[in-house]
């Protein structure tokens, strides 16, 4: 990579010679799994909903940087704080060739709503969605929602005839016959689906009518996306040249693709935030064998914070790619501040709060963890139990692959001392992470917390597994939902925060970076939620 | 035996038949010795490891990817380097051989038991009990052993708790290699043993009216351990190597008790990133124990098999 | 004849349905699949309402009986992982699958035998040593840890052979083949040599080992005594003996070229229904995995068959018993 400046000057000089749509470039692309449908409303998980953002288009759409562009929709504004309306492009069509309208706007989103769409939450069941012309969408909401559109960027827009056509229903997980939806796309987006074979290859040309032509300095005519779950194999197939861009890349594995003479890395923080969850709900402790809950005592939780040495996580496992984490959110989502800081490692001080708890011999506990989820997830885990070892505390690693370990720490089971996860705000705004991972998951005041009786019914705290609860953090969570004075709602925001730190509702632990291995003179630019745009990518002539 | 026999029984062994085949071939002879050392140096790793993988306060992660004491930057304390927790790279490997070694033993043991038994019934009385047998065999054969570990895995699972589960794997995984190895061992005690059974010997031994019992284990049963002792060896191997491989996948030993398996799986993950010592040293220690067995159970073969006589 | 394929047939009628309960109830029990399905986020009350259509909550006997009756129309249902009929998914890959498994599996008889006869028949030459040691090495080190080395070497610093995947590949309609293209060829020499070096090891040694044993039996001393050539001592009656066990043998080790073919097919990513099975495991697709399970099983079953009947027609031991 040592001539990379070199390269992309010629590079630069050499698009601005050829035209746009002149080249035949073909990207060769690996990551992970593959996308699971071609279903745009099936499945809410960032590589699938990535991946169709290349074919499908929403309303809105998220730059590099993650700021909020304009795609489908030019323009939108505020009609009053319920009354949204938002201006269509004209000039879009869909792969298909029928032109984009409000119709087909309407169409998804009755669609996104319906059945068992795992994109519910984009819109609110009860929110009006009128078209007042066939280029203007007004949304008419209940309740003011200032952040209507912030998680939009992955609503894709379906066309309507060819759903009617293809008998395309609901999103279905269930179904007894396979949707025309899951192998087959109808999107405006710069690439359509040419085959696909789930599972094993999925190649994709540029789509001609593409109304953003020009706009970005793409020259890409061809994807061929094949999923390589083996880290090391993917590793190999870059470095013998086999393939242009492969995600994600072990850290440990990134000084080996630097050193290569034919492949180079881009790296950055990735949105997703790291942290332990700690059982404070339930009576007795998982796997410890007290009659109490330990965990219960804000000490406890101080003490593990203090016990676990996130420096040397760093620098040891993560080999300094990842950003130690204060807050529940990561630098870029809206309401994040870096004047909050970490409980530092201290042993002693870790001891000595235990004894006042009266635990000072310890305790053991379940502590449950993945090992094909997160970057290095398994290494941190035993890490961190080791590191508990040294204050006595005995927290017996279980690592269990991602189905297994989802069902252990998941509703109605939750049964874990400790575990492991990630969070992902999908707005980008603290609003979101405060509303299900911090508010008391139970149905009404007077209930208990994960009430057996109640559980179907908890949305707010849903992904609260430890059962952190504090009325006045339900209070301030729903203040922030509807306040539109944004000054005011970041100090809401502030405030809250301050209350969860102080309580430990948490223990953030960092956000990993994730590292992309790219063969020499390509370029692209990477996103912080992993989002991978090809319009960005630029292939060698 | 009292004590002044011994002498005389050393003795006897150097001179015989099989002592004399043993001292020839000095690649057995190399491999028995490596064979001891090994298992030795395994049963005895609580005394001979100098750190002890088990226990957690001891692991440092500052302590972490240290390369072997030859290196630059290697430290004298670690012998083989640490691994990614800190864990001295030599404790575990002995701890994970004693492992390797007890589940392939275990395993294939169980299998010979129940795959000599079912064989020479089997392929002796034929008929009903010879069908209903060879279709059990076929059934287990027709899993192989990764979903065999996965069947009993997940059925243990949904009766054990999760404390109960993690300290039965090791029970598991031997099940599974059992299970996954018998039919081998019956099948081809069947074929031979359908062979012998026409043999004029046995006829003359149904004559005189010798029980079938005793014809099955006085007659016959020697005359098939030639075949089955090959397969036991090259199972025996095969055992470790499916642990390995169980492991390998992530179905096998939870990673906080190593075997040999696991640090292979965890070394693979830094193949690329040049500290290749966390997957050389457990993948040579795994290689040389299973060809060690392997060239051990040659010259077994060689010496015990009567048909060679 | 015609009675002894009878009873087989039905014995393995009977056996696949046994393996479809085994098949079915142990995947009840390998995770739960709608954990998989969702993200963290899903409300308890969707999940639950997903449970419910995917009836997971009826009783098992119930789901047992609507699996078999579907099997038995060929209808596995859809993955819950990828939405696809299951019987296409298989279909899809299969092919690649038999490719692999084939040219591995052709590689080791046509090496594995040669070695053996030559090492049987001169025990003691040092080429003989050189295979025995060398087959000992072959099976002492684990499949997984070859291929990661062969591509180590040859993939990434040699960069001689693709590293993954089947290369390009041509479809006959029912069948997509990579056996007509040099990429095809090309990508398939890796993966082959991975899956088929253990079974070229374990058939060698089992030639060879027959041959030693036919060479000291009665009737090759008595051939030699009769003054028969040397060569037609080895090829027409020694070579000829030792094929029963042989044949027995590496027909059953198709078995584990399957089961070793998961192993080489998640190492090479090489697209295959191995390498669908150990993506279903770790997303605990049910449907996907009993399908595959039920597929091995007919193979195996397939396999069984066959290798009976030619024992049959080969060993006249047999044949006079039966009768």
């Amino acid at each position: 990579m040592t001539h990379k400046p070199l390269s992309s000057l010629c590079l630069v000089t050499a698009l601005a010679l050829v035209p746009f749509a002149s080249s035949a470039q073909t990207l060769r692309f690996a990551a992970q799994g593959d996308a699971v449908t071609m279903d745009p409303y099936v499945v809410e998980e960032v590589f699938t909903s990535g991946f169709l953002g290349n074919v499908y288009e929403g309303l809105i759409r998220r730059a590099p940087d993650l700021s909020i562009q304009p795609a489908l929709a030019e323009s939108w504004e505020l009609l009053s704080p319920t009354h949204w309306r938002f201006h269509l492009r004209k000039d879009v069509t869909f792969h298909d060739g029928t032109p984009f309208t409000a119709d087909d706007v309407i169409y998804s989103a009755e669609r996104v709503r319906a059945g068992a769409s795992d994109f519910k939450n984009r819109l609110a069941a009860d929110t009006e969605v009128v078209a007042v012309d066939d280029h203007t969408v007004d949304f008419i909401t209940t309740e003011p929602n200032p952040i209507l559109h912030y998680t939009w960027a992955n609503w894709y827009i379906m066309n309507r005839d060819w759903a009617e056509a293809n008998n395309i229903g609901n999103a279905d997980k269930a179904a007894a016959e396979e949707s025309y939806a899951t192998l087959h796309e109808n999107g405006t987006g710069p690439f359509r689906v040419e085959t696909r074979e789930p599972g094993v290859k999925t190649t994709l040309t540029a789509y001609d009518g593409w109304w953003g032509k020009g706009s970005v300095p793409m020259n890409i005519s061809d994807v061929e996306y094949t999923p390589v779950p083996n880290a090391a194999t993917r590793v190999a197939a870059l470095l013998s040249e086999q393939l242009d861009v492969v995600f994600p890349i072990s850290v440990q594995d990134i000084a080996r693709i630097e050193a290569a003479p034919n492949a180079g890395i881009k790296a950055g923080p990735e949105v997703r935030t790291m942290y332990l969850t700690m059982n404070q709900w339930r009576d007795t402790l998982p796997g410890s064998g007290l009659e109490e809950n330990p965990l219960k005592d804000r000490r406890v939780r101080e003490a593990i914070y203090r016990a676990i040495d996130i420096e040397t996580i760093h620098a040891r496992i993560l080999r300094g790619r990842a950003t130690p984490a204060a807050l529940m959110v990561a630098p870029g989502v809206n309401g994040y501040s870096d004047t909050f800081k970490r409980y530092d490692y201290d042993v002693e001080r870790s001891k000595e709060l235990l004894a006042e708890a009266g635990y000072a011999d310890g305790f053991s506990f379940t502590f449950q963890c993945s090992n094909n989820m997160y970057v290095n997830d398994e290494a941190i885990c035993l890490a961190v139990s080791n590191m508990l070892a040294k204050v006595g505390i005995d927290a017996q690693a279980n690592v269990q692959a991602k189905a297994q370990y989802l069902e252990a720490i998941l509703a109605p089971n939750m049964d874990f001392g400790m575990a492991m996860l990630g969070t992902t705000p999908a707005s980008l705004d603290s609003h979101i992470a405060l509303y299900s991972l911090h508010m008391c998951p139970r149905a009404d005041e007077n209930s208990a917390i994960w009430a057996p009786e109640d559980q179907g019914q908890i949305i707010a705290g849903k992904s609260n597994f430890g059962g952190y609860c504090n009325p006045e953090i339900d209070r301030l969570a729903n203040e922030i939902l509807i306040e539109t004075d944004e000054d005011k709602r970041n100090a809401l925001i502030n405030e809250a925060w301050t209350i969860t730190t102080e309580d430990v509702a948490y223990l953030p632990l960092h956000q990993t970076w994730a590292a992309w291995g790219i063969r020499d003179k390509v370029d692209l630019q990477i996103r912080a939620d992993n989002v991978f745009d090809w319009r960005y990518v630029v292939m060698p002539e | 035996m009292t004590p002044e026999q011994r002498p005389n029984l050393f003795l006897r062994a150097y001179d015989s038949d099989a002592g004399y085949k043993f001292r020839r071939s000095p690649l057995t002879v190399l491999a028995g010795l490596i064979l001891v050392l090994m298992i030795g140096a395994a049963m005895l790793a609580p005394w001979i490891a100098p750190f002890d993988p088990f226990d957690k306060a001891s692991i440092d992660l500052f302590n972490a990817l240290i390369p072997p004491a030859w290196q630059s930057g290697g430290d004298p304390a670690f012998l083989l380097g640490t691994d990614d927790q800190g864990r001295d790279l030599f404790s575990t490997i002995l701890y994970g051989t004693r492992t390797s070694v007890f589940v392939g033993a275990i395993s294939v043991a169980l299998a010979v038991c129940a795959g000599v038994t079912f064989g020479l019934i089997a392929g002796y009385f034929g008929g009903l009990v010879d069908a209903v047998i060879m279709r059990i065999v076929d059934i287990q054969m027709t899993f192989p052993a990764i979903m065999v570990a996965l069947l009993i895995d997940g059925v243990t699972r949904s009766f054990m708790t999760r404390d109960q589960h993690s300290e039965m794997a090791i029970v598991v995984i031997i099940i599974a290699m059992a299970l996954s190895i018998w039919p081998q061992v019956a099948r081809t005690v069947r074929a031979s043993t359908m062979v012998e059974k026409s043999r004029e010997y046995v006829l003359a031994a149904q004559v005189i009216g010798r029980g079938s019992g005793a014809i099955l284990a006085r007659h016959i049963l020697p005359n098939v351990m030639g075949p089955v002792l090959v397969i036991a060896t090259i199972n025996l191997g095969v055992a470790i190597l499916g642990e390995a491989t169980l492991s390998f996948l992530g179905l096998g030993i939870p990673a906080g008790e190593p075997s040999l398996g696991t640090l292979i799986r965890i070394g693979n993950d830094f193949i690329f990133s040049g500290e290749r010592w966390m997957l050389i040293y457990p993948g040579l220690t795994l290689a040389l124990l299973v060809l060690s067995v392997n060239l051990l159970g040659d010259w077994l073969r060689d010496v015990l098999d009567p048909k060679l006589r | 004849m015609i009675r002894f394929l009878l009873e087989r047939l039905l014995q393995a009628a009977l056996l696949l349905l046994v393996v479809a309960f085994l098949a079915f109830v142990m995947f009840r029990f390998a995770g739960d699949p709608v954990a998989q399905m969702v993200s963290i986020d899903t409300t308890m009350e969707d999940r639950t309402a997903l449970r419910e259509a995917l009836g997971l909550n009826d009783p098992l006997p119930t789901q047992f009986a609507q699996f078999v009756m579907r099997a038995l129309h060929g209808d596995f249902g859809l993955s819950y992982q990828l939405g696809r009929p299951v019987a296409a998914l298989l279909a899809d890959r299969l092919p690649a699958s038999i490719e692999l498994s084939l040219i591995a599996f052709g590689l080791a008889l046509l090496v594995g035998i040669p070695m053996g006869v030559y090492a049987g028949l001169k025990p003691e030459s040092w080429l003989s040593r050189a295979f025995l040691i060398f087959s000992l090495a072959g099976i002492s080190l684990p499949t997984f840890f070859i291929g990661i080395m062969l591509i180590l070497i040859f993939g990434v610093e040699l960069g001689a052979f693709p590293t993954f995947g089947r290369g390009d590949t041509v479809d006959l309609g029912w069948w997509t083949t990579g056996l007509l293209t040099p990429s095809g060829w090309h990508s398939i020499i890796l993966p082959a040599c991975t899956l088929g070096l253990f079974q070229m090891t374990f058939i060698m040694r089992l030639v060879r080992a027959e041959i030693l044993e036919v060479m000291r039996s009665d009737y090759i001393k008595f051939a030699r005594a009769r003054g028969i050539s040397k060569t037609r001592i080895h090829y027409g009656h020694a070579l000829k003996n030792t094929l029963v066990p042989v044949m027995t043998i590496a027909g059953l080790q198709l078995g584990s070229i399957i089961a070793f073919g998961i192993v080489t097919e998640s190492v090479f990513q090489w697209p295959g229904i191995g390498l669908l099975f150990i993506q279903a495991i770790s997303t605990v697709d049910i449907p996907v995995m009993s399908a595959y399970l039920l597929l091995v099983a007919l193979i195996f079953v397939s396999i069984n068959l066959l290798v009976d009947l030619l024992y049959f027609l080969v060993d006249p031991r047999l044949r006079m018993s039966s009768k």
